[in-house]
């Protein structure tokens, strides 16, 4: 039961996330230029590319930034603040890597990494704590898969939040000729549903998860604690985004600006509620 | 005349339902929903954080009072959130009803009648030529399609699931509903403060606080009894940054069921299965064992007392209230620090949760402690405004202290006190809710079903040989990019295998 912590290991850990921001900040330029020089050149695709190959080393630096962590504090990297945030960024850029093999999202490039980049320069100045053990209340398997499948969720929400981003500015006709090089709003509105589609099925899976896990640790399975609260808030309006897209009249802009606002409301309960509002789930570790 | 005023009756009901069960006000009730929970998670709720509501009471009560009216303090039993979640599964039940009698004809019926004019379907093709019509049956039944074969066309369809899972999942949602209000109204949950050594009876008499479900009957409790035999509290006293921290709390307690009595641990995230109800760790705390002797010699209380933490050190407030004490009654007001350390004010404090060097300070009062009155006291607080200090800090004697095993002469030959040893307690919530499981079930169901209403593409296919003229079809529900290049596919396999 003598748990062994490694502050310096985590150290290292910090270096490599660190580094991995580093990196995020000059994929992110070359595909600002990228953006610019579309504009000009539709065929153009080298600041792209490279982009994308420092945007992989980059998670791969993260990864390893992660994984010490986790060794440095001998569980799974997610039970405070810094740690959901360097996993989450973490998720969210292997989640839209891989999303690059089965559909065309390069486009929202800028706004994934420009993201990821925010979370981890929260996550270092801000959020940053040594290893500690894991409250009893945690010690629990669902920490491992209640905790993972919401940062999986936070993913997929991210990557459509890009595409609603990129819609509506196209739809309101913001920076017209480049907007022409995107996708039609058609085609980027069909990607940001199926990736909230995924995000909705995984969210449902965590709200369910969690209440199995509450029923354990504090008897009952649903208590209206300011993280339930919230995580019922954006499981609802996600399914009104998702009712949305099948009421005529309601898809197109007025989705799109609702699956933004679920999207506000996922980073609102990750920032807001856990460093400023009551209740169970005080697992900021600040 | 009569007619007309019987319909101009019904037309407005009748106009309320349609509304009430359209798409749109479901989404409007969803996003009304939404709205309404968040005031629950800016003020304290009566539910979750009682004790928040009675500070902010006390904090601004003319702004509580304001808030309380409009049940801001109750937001999830309040009468408009649950006007909101009504309507929304009234909505529900009329948008379901009726589509499940439309998908289960669909279901007995199977393809429909091919349209007369086929161009005007999402994909088409046309192509010249003759097929064996049963051969593209077989061909649209092996891709998964229900097939029929209609006078000179082939009508067919796939994707039944994607409404079965749709219409399951409202169901399941519905289900999940009305567990939760029958689980809830037969649950219960009560708390006990357990001492180590302390038996724990399952009536009612023997919870400090119990909160029944409105179904609830007294019934409902399993007789069984739970001796708590030893409490362990593991802090990290190896890791620097980590020190004090709790590692585990781990109970060991005696389950007697009437028939057979077992050993059990349970801790945190592991509850206790008891016949019945579960048994949860939720507290934890240290009862100091103190035995006060009164002025005429004889022992007037003798016993462990629960303390209050009062901060992550352990620092633990107690109220010691001896009423049989002659000639006059004592209470007393005591701090217990497991790990002492002297503050520079002189004051002491905590700085190690586990008890390495224990101290017990008390502040000690007589005259009269008001529970002979018959009034219900808490055993936690002590009102000293009517009581003669003995010893306090800025009292006629100093505090009296106390290391385990010592006794001290009261001053005034009042009595003595002697501190006998350290106890831990364990606060255990005991709970029961038989709609658990099927919440469960019935979540579990619904998040089945969403993944097929989600996936599932629902597809129509036509294929009509006239005049030397065949012609393909495809009609989807709702948005679907790769239904021409889905029929191209078919088209292939059709002309591949049908040929004539």
């Amino acid at each position: 039961m003598n748990v062994v912590l490694n502050e310096p290991l985590s150290q290292v850990s910090l270096l490599f996330v660190s580094a991995a921001m580093g990196l995020l900040a000059v994929a992110l330029l070359l595909f600002s230029f990228q953006l610019a020089k579309l504009k000009d050149d539709p065929s153009e695709s080298r600041f792209e590319k490279i982009g994308f190959w420092v945007l992989g080393l980059s998670t791969v630096v993260l990864g390893i930034g992660v994984m010490l962590r986790g060794i440095a504090a001998n569980r799974v990297p997610w039970a405070n603040m810094y740690e959901f945030s360097i996993t989450g960024s973490l998720t969210i850029l292997t989640v839209y890597l891989i999303s690059l093999k089965v559909r065309d999202v390069r486009y929202v490039a800028t706004f994934v990494t420009g993201f990821t980049l925010i979370t981890l320069f929260a996550a270092v100045s801000l959020f940053y704590v040594e290893v500690k053990t894991l409250m009893p209340a945690l010690q629990s398997y669902w920490l491992v898969i209640h905790v993972m499948v919401a940062i999986l969720s936070v993913g997929f929400f991210a990557v459509a939040a890009g595409f609603h981003i990129a819609y509506l500015s196209k739809a309101a006709g913001w920076a017209r000729v480049l907007m022409q090089r995107f996708p039609e709003l058609k085609v980027m509105e069909r990607i940001a549903y199926r990736f909230n589609m995924v995000g909705f099925v995984t969210w449902s899976f965590t709200l369910i998860a969690g209440a199995i896990w509450a029923e354990r640790a504090w008897h009952r399975y649903w208590g209206w604690d300011t993280k339930e609260v919230w995580t019922f808030i954006i499981w609802v309006l996600y399914a009104g985004y998702l009712h949305a897209m099948a009421t005529r009249g309601w898809n197109g802009k007025r989705a799109a600006w609702l699956g933004l606002v679920g999207f506000s409301a996922v980073i609102f309960n990750f920032v807001v509620v856990n460093l400023f509002f009551k209740g169970l789930h005080v697992y900021s570790g600040l | 005349m009569t007619s007309s005023f019987r319909s101009s009756l019904s037309f407005w009901p009748r106009w309320f339902w349609r509304q009430l069960t359209s798409m749109r006000t479901a989404l409007f009730l969803l996003l009304m929903l939404a709205l309404a929970a968040i005031p629950g998670s800016l003020y304290p709720q009566r539910s979750a954080d009682p004790n928040g509501v009675r500070l902010f009471f006390d904090e601004r009560a003319e702004l509580a009072a304001v808030l309380d009216a409009l049940q801001l303090f109750d937001v999830y039993t309040s009468v408009w959130f649950s006007a909101i979640y009504i309507l929304l599964f009234a909505s529900l039940i009329g948008c379901v009803l009726p589509r499940m009698r439309v998908h289960l004809n669909a279901l007995r019926r199977g393809p429909v009648q091919t349209p007369e004019n086929l161009k005007r379907m999402s994909a088409y093709f046309a192509e010249t030529g003759k097929l064996d019509l049963e051969k593209v049956r077989k061909v649209l039944k092996a891709n998964g399609f229900r097939a029929e074969v209609q006078g000179d066309s082939v009508s067919a369809e796939k994707g039944y699931a994607k409404e079965t899972g749709n219409l399951v999942f409202h169901s399941a949602l519905l289900a999940v509903l009305v567990s939760v209000g029958v689980g809830g109204g037969l649950s219960f949950t009560g708390q006990r403060v357990l001492v180590e050594g302390d038996t724990f009876v399952n009536n009612l008499a023997s919870y400090d606080s119990f909160s029944p479900g409105p179904f609830f009957n007294e019934g409902e409790l399993t007789p069984f009894s739970l001796k708590l035999d030893n409490f362990d509290v593991i802090y990290d006293l190896r890791n620097r940054a980590n020190i004090g921290q709790p590692i585990d709390f781990v109970a060991t307690a005696t389950l007697d069921d009437g028939n057979v009595a077992a050993q059990q641990e349970f801790r945190v995230n592991n509850p206790l299965a008891a016949p019945g109800a579960n048994i949860y760790l939720t507290g934890n705390g240290f009862a100091p064992v103190i035995t006060v002797t009164d002025g005429t010699g004889v022992v007037a209380y003798s016993g462990p007392v629960v303390y209050l933490p009062q901060d992550s050190n352990m620092t633990s407030l107690g109220v010691i209230k001896v009423p049989d004490a002659l000639p006059e009654q004592i209470g007393m007001i005591s701090f217990f620090y497991p790990t002492v350390a002297e503050l520079e004010s002189g004051a002491y404090t905590s700085i190690y949760p586990d008890p390495i060097d224990p101290l017990l300070t008390l502040n000690v009062y007589t005259g009269d402690l008001g529970l002979d009155s018959g009034i219900p006291r808490n055993v936690y607080a002590l009102d000293t405004t009517h009581l003669e200090v003995v010893a306090s800090r800025n009292g006629p004697n100093p505090p009296i202290e106390l290391r385990p095993g010592e006794t001290a002469e009261l001053p005034g030959g009042i009595g003595s006190i002697s501190f006998d040893g350290v106890l831990r307690y364990a606060s255990v919530d005991i709970a029961w809710n038989p709609g658990g499981f099927w919440v469960l079930i019935f979540a579990a169901i619904a998040l089945v079903s969403i993944v097929f209403s989600l996936s599932i593409r629902r597809r129509r296919v036509w294929v009509r040989v006239r005049d030397e003229k065949i012609e393909y079809a495809a009609l989807a529900r709702g948005d679907d990019e790769h239904l021409e290049a889905v029929l191209a596919e078919i088209k292939d396999e059709i002309e591949k295998e049908a040929r004539v």
